[in-house]
């Protein structure tokens, strides 16, 4: 490493001074609890770094704003070719995956390796993002056919939008679909 | 590695800015730290900021929000009043220690 050496005072630059107008907009159409995080995570970091950002939940992603099932998120090797265990390249033969058993196995196993990070199950990440100020949407067409209303939804889901409202809220957002 | 000079004492930073020895920092540097940044102390700022501080002792890295939040019992909201717009690293820079690391 080459020794620098500087007098004058150097402050890490925040870029907080200047409003931006940098959005982000992320749909989340999945409901596996390993498709549930990527939005997450992202989101919260956006949040993190003064970046007004929106979340869409749609389709199966609905299940991760819906009470009843948020908490109970679904990890399946059936169909996915790349999952191995945590540790060194042992893979599941996609023959036994959908074996009874594998899915609750895999789904406590993921759900442990999260935790372990100190990463919130999906109800307490949603509560961390909405206190960093994220807003939370759920598709009109969504709660239509699972026959769901905002008394069936998470409490810090603003409302039940469609899509011309999502689009017109995000306008000029960098956009996401997961 | 940056050399700079903060209350006319030499400090070791990163090329951010950001403190890379933990010894080097006491309270009076976290004061002008946070003048830096256009932040003025406040006790629930201290509070955060000696959690920080003693985490990082601990567990040898700094502490996400999430962490502050769950430990320190300050809720995230409050945080980004504290420190705005990126509490994570504004907390950090204050406290002298390096940016968090984790994701979340």
């Amino acid at each position: 490493m080459t020794d620098t050496t500087t007098r004058t005072s150097v402050v890490p630059n925040f870029d907080d001074d200047t409003e931006t107008d940098r959005k982000l907009a992320i749909i989340c159409s999945k409901g596996n609890l390993d498709m549930a995080y990527p939005g997450l995570i992202l989101a919260n970091a956006a949040l993190g770094e003064g970046i007004e950002t929106h979340l869409f939940f749609t389709f199966w992603g609905f299940d991760m704003i819906t009470k009843s099932r948020m908490n109970d998120l679904k990890f399946s090797p059936v169909g996915n070719t790349a999952m191995h265990m945590p540790m060194g390249d042992v893979r599941v033969p996609q023959a036994l995956a959908p074996i009874p058993g594998m899915q609750p196995m895999a789904t406590k196993m993921m759900k442990k390796q999260i935790a372990d990070l100190g990463v919130p199950e999906v109800p307490d990440f949603l509560e961390q993002i909405v206190a960093s100020g994220g807003h939370l949407w759920a598709c009109r067409m969504s709660a239509d056919m699972m026959k769901l209303d905002e008394s069936d939804l998470y409490d810090g889901v603003e409302a039940i939008i469609n899509a011309s409202d999502f689009i017109e809220k995000t306008n000029g957002a960098q956009l996401l679909f997961i | 590695m940056p050399v700079t000079t903060i209350n006319s004492r030499d400090i070791h930073v990163d090329d951010e800015g950001f403190l890379t020895e933990y010894d080097e920092w006491d309270e009076e540097l976290g004061k002008v730290l946070a003048t830096n940044i256009g932040i003025d102390l406040t006790d629930e700022h201290w509070a955060v900021i000696r959690f920080l501080r003693d985490d990082y002792k601990t567990q040898g890295e700094t502490a996400t929000i999430r962490r502050v939040t769950t430990l320190s019992g300050v809720p995230t909201k409050q945080l980004f009043v504290l420190f705005p717009k990126k509490p994570a690293k504004k907390m950090a820079y204050v406290a002298g220690l390096p940016k968090p690391h984790g994701c979340v």
